[in-house]
């Protein structure tokens, strides 16, 4: 894997905006369990009022940075700060500062919607007269305040996360943590809980730091940090990420995939790979190619597809892998958690 | 302390201004944690309410003790009892401190339960004292289960121990200080076991030999001496024996009957005097929630 150098210009102004007015900076940390490194030494920041966003497969360090900075595991060196405050140093005075959504539910479904928020007004010391008001706000915000009396348990999973994503805001917090905000829901509710998320970036003013593994998801970010193995491997716009890439993605099926690899090098000097069950490799302009590509190379083609740089290709490009890819060998974590989700919203 | 402003302020997309309401959380603070002291209380409090499942089942076990195993036993030791006295009667204080046992541990439990679910994570990610979330599960376990004692209380005629204020009065603060003590207990192990099985079996594994030892079913003089000294380490015992104190004191019985039926708890002859036995079961539980508190803190 190589790390490539050298952010975009606007990538740069942001980092020097960043740096004025960081909530969150983070230096060199680095968080070990016994023999494994599960952070490397990582450097960021995140300027007031961004949607910053960790992507990365299972098992890459996002969980694990996220808890750092929610002051719910030490690091094992470097520092983080939150909101001005120091997170090993300082964790009351972080906590009070940011809200938290995670990957499980931490509802309790025994309870109704307004029980469970009123719970957390009270030991969050939201004063008394703002409690009703701004409860009835959040819940308004997720679409859930006519449900309010509803226990949890009776709850689908995406509305779970939407009360949950109500609650993190109920006591004003300057940053919001979404630990992967849509894992284990239906594409539809996905795109409901984004829609709910982009309207908050609206009405609060608030920064949020969220982890992925979605690429579709890093594109709602102002700005995304790759992280693999525990490093960050680019950070930047997704927009002057793709750029980065400058090259378009073909795949093409043919009759016999190997042939088409080492032909693809002997005839092009293109490297080409399987990804996806696709022979796949990059070129400048792929619409131009493809005439030439019928015309020379020596194996039939049975498919062909061109595609615009995504964060997939990104991704790959800096990691060496697509994120479905590396998922394999994390494959069991993400089973489990999503196992979690189910059964703890089904109970 | 605290202040709320309303400003207008986004507009959204379909034009509406919306007022956000502006909150300052307070930097701690003894009203801050008196605040989570009460909360955590009061979720108890709910929870026990929708679970009425649970106060029926776990007056079954105290019930079938009394009425079955109280009426079985009774032709066999009421030989040996005074005329005048119910087998039903001697163990009515014993059973009534079974009934607050379980409910005081099982309500400590459910920290267990919080954790596997994830609810503790929200709970332990508050700004707020470990210490205020500790002492409002300890005083949230000793209401349900006192509330539960109380219950039991209620039937107090059926084993023929009359219904005079002093006495139920005495009871109840018997009973508050018990679940207190227990609920400590099962916070302390529960701060520790990480799974809700293993707190089960080892709350089962425990819970009956407390129960045996505290001299709930039998008069603890002239015991073999090894039996002696585990009654004497049970905590349980300290309870059980100022409450049938309490209950025989309100009999009308001869004298000669109460120091047989109902003797002082003795540490080799000593007897131990009632604010002691009661002031060891207050300094044990707030000693153990000492230690929950401490393991919470710790977690961090």
């Amino acid at each position: 894997m190589v790390a490539k150098t050298g952010a975009s210009p606007a990538a740069e102004r942001l980092a020097v905006d960043a740096a004025a007015e960081a909530v969150i900076s983070v230096s060199g940390l680095v968080k070990r369990y016994g023999e494994v490194e599960a952070v490397r030494g990582i450097d960021f920041s995140v300027a007031r009022g961004e949607t910053f966003g960790f992507l990365g497969p299972n098992g890459a360090g996002k969980t694990t940075t996220i808890k750092i900075l929610c002051t719910l595991a030490n690091a094992t060196a470097g520092s983080a700060t939150v909101a001005g405050h120091d997170s090993a140093a300082d964790r009351d005075a972080v906590r009070r500062n940011i809200g938290l959504v995670f990957q499980d539910t931490t509802l309790d479904t025994y309870l109704t919607a307004e029980q469970n928020l009123r719970f957390h007004a009270e030991l969050y010391g939201v004063p008394k007269a703002a409690v009703m008001p701004r409860m009835h706000q959040v819940m308004d915000m997720v679409g859930l305040w006519d449900r309010k009396d509803s226990l949890v348990s009776t709850f689908s999973g995406g509305m779970q996360r939407r009360l949950e994503i109500a609650r993190g805001l109920l006591h004003a917090p300057h940053v919001l943590f979404l630990d992967e905000p849509t894992v284990g829901l239906d594409p539809q509710t996905r795109s409901s809980i984004w829609s709910y998320i982009n309207d908050l970036k609206t009405r609060e003013d608030i920064t949020i730091f969220l982890t992925t593994h979605y690429m579709d998801e890093a594109e709602h970010c102002d700005r995304i940090a790759i992280i693999d193995h525990g490093k960050i491997v680019a950070i930047d716009t997704p927009e002057a990420l793709k750029a980065s890439i400058g090259k378009d993605r073909v795949q093409i099926q043919t009759a016999d995939d190997q042939a088409a690899i080492a032909a693809m090098a002997s005839t092009f000097g293109i490297e080409a790979a399987m990804h996806e069950g696709a022979v796949t490799f990059s070129v400048a302009s792929g619409e131009q190619f493809v005439p030439q590509l019928f015309s020379e190379l020596s194996i039939p083609i049975k498919s062909v597809s061109v595609s615009r740089p995504s964060l997939d290709d990104v991704f790959m490009s800096y990691t060496g892998t697509t994120i479905r890819d590396a998922e394999g060998g994390a494959g069991n974590e993400f089973m489990r958690n999503m196992h979690k989700m189910r059964s703890g919203g089904r109970r | 302390m605290a202040t709320q402003t309303s400003e207008p302020v986004a507009v959204t997309e379909a034009g509406a201004v919306v007022e956000r309401i502006r909150v300052a959380v307070p930097s701690g603070g003894v009203r801050h944690d008196l605040r989570a002291v009460s909360i955590v209380w009061r979720r108890e409090l709910i929870r026990f309410r929708t679970d009425r499942l649970r106060a029926i089942t776990s007056l079954v076990q105290p019930l079938l003790f009394l009425f079955i195993l109280g009426t079985g036993l009774s032709s066999l030791a009421g030989h040996s009892l005074p005329s005048g006295v119910d087998f039903k009667t001697f163990i009515y204080p014993g059973v009534l401190a079974m009934s607050v046992l379980f409910t005081a541990i099982f309500s400590a439990g459910s920290i267990v339960w919080d954790r596997e679910f994830g609810f503790l994570r929200e709970i332990l990610v508050a700004p707020v004292s470990r210490g205020a979330i500790v002492i409002g599960k300890c005083l949230g376990g000793a209401t349900i289960a006192t509330f539960q004692g109380v219950i039991f209380l209620a039937l107090a005629g059926f084993a023929h121990v009359p219904y005079s204020p002093p006495l139920l009065l005495t009871l109840v603060g018997e009973l508050v200080l018990l679940s207190f003590t227990l609920t400590a207990f099962g916070v302390m192990m529960a701060a520790r076991i990480k799974q809700f099985q293993a707190f089960m079996a080892l709350t089962q594994m425990l819970v009956m030999p407390l129960f045996f030892l505290s001299g709930a079913l039998y008069p603890l003089n002239g015991l073999p001496g090894w039996l002696t000294v585990l009654t004497r380490i049970d905590p349980l015992t300290y309870v059980v024996g100022p409450m049938r104190y309490a209950v025989f004191a309100h009999l009308n019985l001869p004298a000669f009957i109460d120091v047989h039926l109902a003797p002082s708890i003795t540490w080799g002859g000593w007897p131990v005097p009632l604010w002691l036995s009661l002031g060891i079961v207050a300094v044990m539980g707030l000693g153990m929630m000492g230690v929950a508190i401490a393991e919470f803190s710790k977690n961090e």
